[in-house]
């Protein structure tokens, strides 16, 4: 399988960048780690006629912590998450989520924004993202505007990003201590998208829970924050009966799609495993 | 010391390993490139098909039309009510299957060509598509062959009188259905072909990634109607076959008529996406067993129907009946089986057609055959390794009720060593006080034969038009001292150059690395089947044992001329012809003498030709396997995986066991992970590899082997096939393990690949209130 023919630009800067998709207009994608837009154009399912190529452009290859944020730059590859970018107990969680996507080789390209830029419903950092509240900045002629995580995923690939824009950075919020978190995800195979997943975050005083949100992955169009279960979780011990609670609340409250790898009904027995155990897993961070 | 039964490393894996191996994809670079058009639906009329609209003057548009007096494609089988179906290399009216090649287009560039192949004008008018065999063989379906009433392609009956009396006197009859869904054998490289016209001589050299490359050539030669001598076809490094490259492709004709009519070289690479929906797919089997079993366990009886998805048209040379024949023939396996009946038929869908996968049906059959016992055991209140030791065959030769005869083995020592190594009672108290956890484990046993080395009288029995028995070596010594063995077998990753060096270095008292192994190319190599149906180290490794004891004449003759004795008194070793007084001469000096001093000898020649056609031998082995099944996710993890194998002698043990943890994999996958699938209309969902599963390097467990060495009368060497045997015990043994770890929910499993979301639907029946 080999791609239509399409032109290919590699500016060095970011405003180089933006200058060609306003140039180009809708028929340019911006390439960066390439790992889902590159067979997608084998295939040719996807067709650009344009590649903005960003993986020279150095500004954006970081990733930082401040104010409270850490700060992850478009050519930030999922590999740097290997180990935890932070002290900070979301520097685990990442490292713990990173492990889980595809293969080693891909998550050496593979990037953080280009995953949320993607928004494949069964993203590890979309879920994470949207657990974690976070924050799309994107870059556009004009300057930059922000999009929170529970505004950006529209439907299956499809985001709040509008033509012209670059996701050049995504933060995510890195509260005061007291917060916990737990990943579990459900795939046929290592490395394959997961059949469903749930990322959990928590505030715990004293035993008991005070602040949660679960983000689900991989069970419909996008990622989807399962609230009425992280309700459910306030005010109640941090225990197995209390995870047991909300993982069955996740489950009947969700709406998963049925396709070859998995029946709806199956999916809906992974949500509730999988929040089961991403729960049990904060509770004993 | 023997070079036999060493775990010399394969002479092929320096090369392979350092990405120097020579794959067809690298032998056809600068060859103009075609790629096909397949279609876009299972079944309909081709109303319309035309170029594309801005055809390059470099390019080719090719369609039935230009391939006009070529033949179809028509394998034989003289028996079992086969209905010969025909395949057009490109079809000029009617469509059969999504992803069967309509037209080829010829492009400087795969890019091009890709192109124009979407530029390409088609019209397509759909009809109903039969896709699953109960489709098919509702009455009063449409045809998918007018010649193929019912659209059963092949159909056998045997019905016993003794087997109707054992099912009505029987105190138990146990029935079991079983389910395999459809598998790709996915060879990691895939078809590939390379045509090239040589203008000197009007010949065509196609090399391709094949298994049968002499077969191949005869039937390209047949179907263009050419003179065989004119094409010549090479099988150069091959990444795996597993069975799928043994067909005739259509793929492989079109190349071979674009060199011949355009004077140039072509090369068509396929890719995985083709492969997957468009080159052969197996086991979409169904199975009705039952048995009939006495108060001890003994079985009385056994009946067995057997309907086969076949697709859309008939593999040349194996036909579709390759499939349920087998199973119709090789049910009772090892055991005892005093009556028999069985039909089988083979059912036409507008589907991929299927062609022999690794083992062929003996992974369905052992998967119907092994949870049989298992269900049998618990049926009658007996332990399954009891029910399995009282019917095992155990006195041999055993004539089965199929007229199979079955020679020296070790059904029940493997069983029994296998159940030892497991430590059983240890393993039921594990799993007690797993279950008390809400934790569980189960065990699954799986005991088989594998029949291989079969030369003509097994395929003479299937009454096949093309009957690929026997081999033929020519073995030769060059004035420097080494062994030329020029082979037909074909082989594509078992490493034969290394085993079958082995064979011949002992025969001739020389090193293995003064033994050349020449194979795939049918201008170098004498007529030969190639390598299929674990037979190459039985069937050629026999052929070379000969014909190196042949050259052993000829050189003791020779050395006796040097050495003044007597040829009877000289012996080949370490290199040397030496006599029994201790003279001796280096064989390659003897070598030289004989060639450039013929004034000196009788006999110049040091060129022998030998051929075998054995009847065919048994190997067994017994899988054992411990898995833990979440119940809350179905996710099945292997504990332990325990073969115990026995295939005669070894010749090279690493090879062995590379083959059995290799063909373990593919069990393993068949069980759990594999399933190709289509939708009602036709239509295939499983196009790439993320939608097809094959398990990863990580979904595969250590695999613990044990061999015993059975050596019967049945072939030259001692040594017995093995190449299908891992493939065949895998699915049974995971089932069965499956099956008793889910005991506490009364499930089985009858259906595989036994995937998360069937096992937990599966739970979620069972937990059901009723």
């Amino acid at each position: 399988m080999k791609p239509a023919a399409f032109d290919y630009h590699a500016p060095e800067t970011l405003d180089q960048a933006l200058a060609l998709l306003r140039d180009h207009g809708e028929e340019a994608r911006i390439l960066a780690g390439g790992q889902s837009l590159v067979p997608t154009m084998a295939f040719r399912m996807a067709r650009p006629s344009v590649l903005v190529d960003i993986n020279r452009i150095a500004a954006l290859a970081y990733t930082n912590v401040e104010e409270g944020e850490l700060r992850i730059g478009a050519l930030a590859r999922h590999a740097w998450f290997e180990t935890p970018v932070t002290p900070h107990p979301v520097g685990q969680l990442l490292a713990t989520i990173a492990h889980s996507i595809a293969h080693a080789p891909i998550r050496q390209r593979g990037t953080f924004c280009g995953s949320l830029a993607h928004a494949d419903p069964a993203s590890e950092w979309c879920a994470a993202t949207l657990a974690l509240g976070g924050t799309l900045l994107l870059a556009r002629p004009d300057g930059r505007r922000e999009v929170a995580a529970e505004d950006w995923f529209h439907g299956v690939f499809t985001t709040a990003i509008a033509a012209g824009e670059i996701l050049a950075e995504v933060r995510l919020n890195l509260p005061r201590p007291g917060w916990r978190y737990g990943f579990a995800e459900f795939s046929r195979r290592a490395g394959d998208f997961a059949l469903a997943m749930a990322v959990v975050a928590m505030r715990v005083e004293d035993g008991m829970v005070r602040e949660a949100r679960i983000a689900l992955g991989g069970i419909g169009g996008r990622p989807i924050l399962a609230r009425d279960a992280a309700a459910s979780l306030v005010g109640r011990p941090a225990g197995a009966d209390t995870a047991r609670d909300a993982a069955g609340r996740a489950a009947e409250a969700c709406e998963p799609q049925d396709d070859i790898h998995a029946p709806a009904e199956y999916r809906r027995d992974l949500v509730r495993t999988m929040t089961r155990h991403a729960l049990e897993r904060a509770f004993a961070a | 010391m023997t070079w036999v039964g060493r775990s010399l490393r394969r002479f092929e894996d320096p090369a392979l390993l350092r990405g120097e191996g020579r794959f067809t994809a690298d032998v056809a670079i600068g060859a103009r490139i075609v790629r096909f058009l397949r279609s876009p639906l299972a079944c309909g009329r081709i109303v319309s098909l035309r170029p594309p609209p801005d055809m390059p003057a470099d390019a080719l548009f090719i369609t039935a039309a230009d391939l006009n007096g070529t033949a179809t494609i028509r394998p034989m089988l003289h028996r079992f009510a086969y209905r010969p179906v025909e395949q057009a290399v490109l079809p000029a009216d009617r469509v059969h299957f999504v992803g069967q090649a309509i037209a080829a287009i010829v492009a400087p560039t795969a890019e091009l060509a890709e192109d124009l192949l979407e530029a390409i004008e088609l019209e397509v008018e759909a009809e109903t598509a039969l896709v699953t065999m109960d489709d098919a063989l509702r009455p009063g379906a449409a045809l998918v062959h007018g010649i193929a009433h019912g659209n059963v392609a092949v159909e056998g009956i045997v019905q016993s009188a003794e087997c109707d009396t054992a099912f009505v006197s029987a105190p138990h009859v146990v029935e079991i259905a079983i389910r395999s869904h459809r598998q790709n054998a996915t060879p990691m490289e895939a078809r590939a072909g390379c045509a090239a016209y040589d203008r000197a001589t009007g010949r065509v050299r196609l090399t391709a990634s094949v298994q049968m490359p002499h077969m191949l050539r005869t039937g390209i030669a047949e179907l263009l109607g050419m003179p065989e001598s004119d094409l010549q076809v090479i099988a150069p490094d091959v990444g795996g076959g597993f069975g799928q490259k043994m067909a005739l492709f259509p793929e492989y004709a079109v190349l071979v008529w674009l060199a011949r009519h355009h004077r140039g070289d072509f090369a068509w690479i396929e890719d995985r996406y083709e492969n997957l929906i468009a080159s052969a797919h197996s086991r979409d089997q169904a199975h009705v067993l039952r048995g009939a079993f006495a108060d001890d366990g003994t079985l009385l009886g056994l009946e067995a129907d057997i309907l086969a998805n076949v697709g859309a048209f008939s593999a040349y040379p194996t036909t579709c009946g390759v499939e349920p024949l087998m199973a119709f023939a090789e049910y009772p396996g090892p055991y005892k089986v005093p009556a028999y009946s069985a039909r089988a038929r083979g059912v036409l869908t507008h589907t991929c057609p299927m062609a022999p996968y690794r083992g062929v049906s003996r992974p369905v059959i052992t998967f119907g055959l092994e949870r049989l016992m298992d269900r049998a055991a618990k049926a009658i209140g007996i332990d399954a390794v009891a029910i399995r030791r009282r019917n095992l065959v155990d006195a041999f030769p055993h004539q089965t009720v199929t007229g199979l005869t079955l020679d020296d083995a070790s059904y029940v020592e493997t069983l029994d060593d296998a159940v030892a190594l497991l430590d059983i009672p240890a393993f039921r108290a594990r799993q007690a006080a797993a279950r008390a956890e809400g934790r569980y484990l189960g065990l699954g046993l799986a005991v088989f034969n594998e029949r291989t080395g079969y030369g003509t009288p097994a395929f003479a029995a299937r009454g096949m038009g093309i009957v690929p028995g026997y081999e033929v070596v020519d073995i030769a010594m060059t004035p420097g001292g080494e062994v030329e063995v020029r082979i037909g077998a074909s082989p594509h990753g078992q490493g034969l150059r290394t085993a079958l060096a082995q064979i011949v270095a002992d025969r001739l008292g020389l090193a293995p690395d003064a033994i050349r192994i020449i194979h795939g190319d049918t201008d170098r190599t004498p007529y030969g089947w190639g390598s299929f149906a674990s037979r190459a180290t039985v069937i050629s490794g026999g052929a070379c044992q000969t014909a190196a004891d042949k050259l052993a004449v000829r050189l003791r003759a020779a050395a006796a001329t040097v050495l003044q004795a007597r040829a009877e008194e000289i012996v080949l070793r370490d290199g040397a012809a030496i006599a029994s007084n201790g003279s001796s001469v280096p064989i390659a000096a003897l070598a030289r003498q004989v060639h450039q001093r013929s004034d000196l000898f009788e006999g110049f020649n040091l060129a022998e030709t030998a051929s075998y056609d054995p009847a065919g031998t048994f190997s067994n082995a017994c899988h054992a396997v411990i898995v833990e099944v979440d119940a809350e996710t179905g996710h099945v993890r292997i504990e332990r995986y325990l073969v115990v194998e026995d295939a005669g002698r070894i010749i090279n043990p690493l090879i062995a066991d590379g083959q059995v943890r290799g063909g373990v994999a593919q069990g393993i996958a068949n069980a759990l992970f594999e399933e190709v699938i289509y939708a009602e209309d036709g239509n295939i969902l499983t196009g790439t590899l993320a939608d097809y599963t094959p398990p990863t390097a990580a979904e595969i467990p250590a695999i613990e082997i044990h061999h015993r060495e059975t050596i019967s009368d049945a072939t030259l060497t001692g040594a017995k096939g093995l190449g299908e045997g891992g493939s065949i015990g895998a699915p049974a043994a995971i089932a069965n393990a499956i099956s008793d770890a889910l005991a506490p929910f009364g499930i089985e499993i009858t259906e595989i690949p036994a995937t998360p979301p069937r096992i937990r639907a599966l739970i979620r029946a069972a937990q059901a209130p009723r």
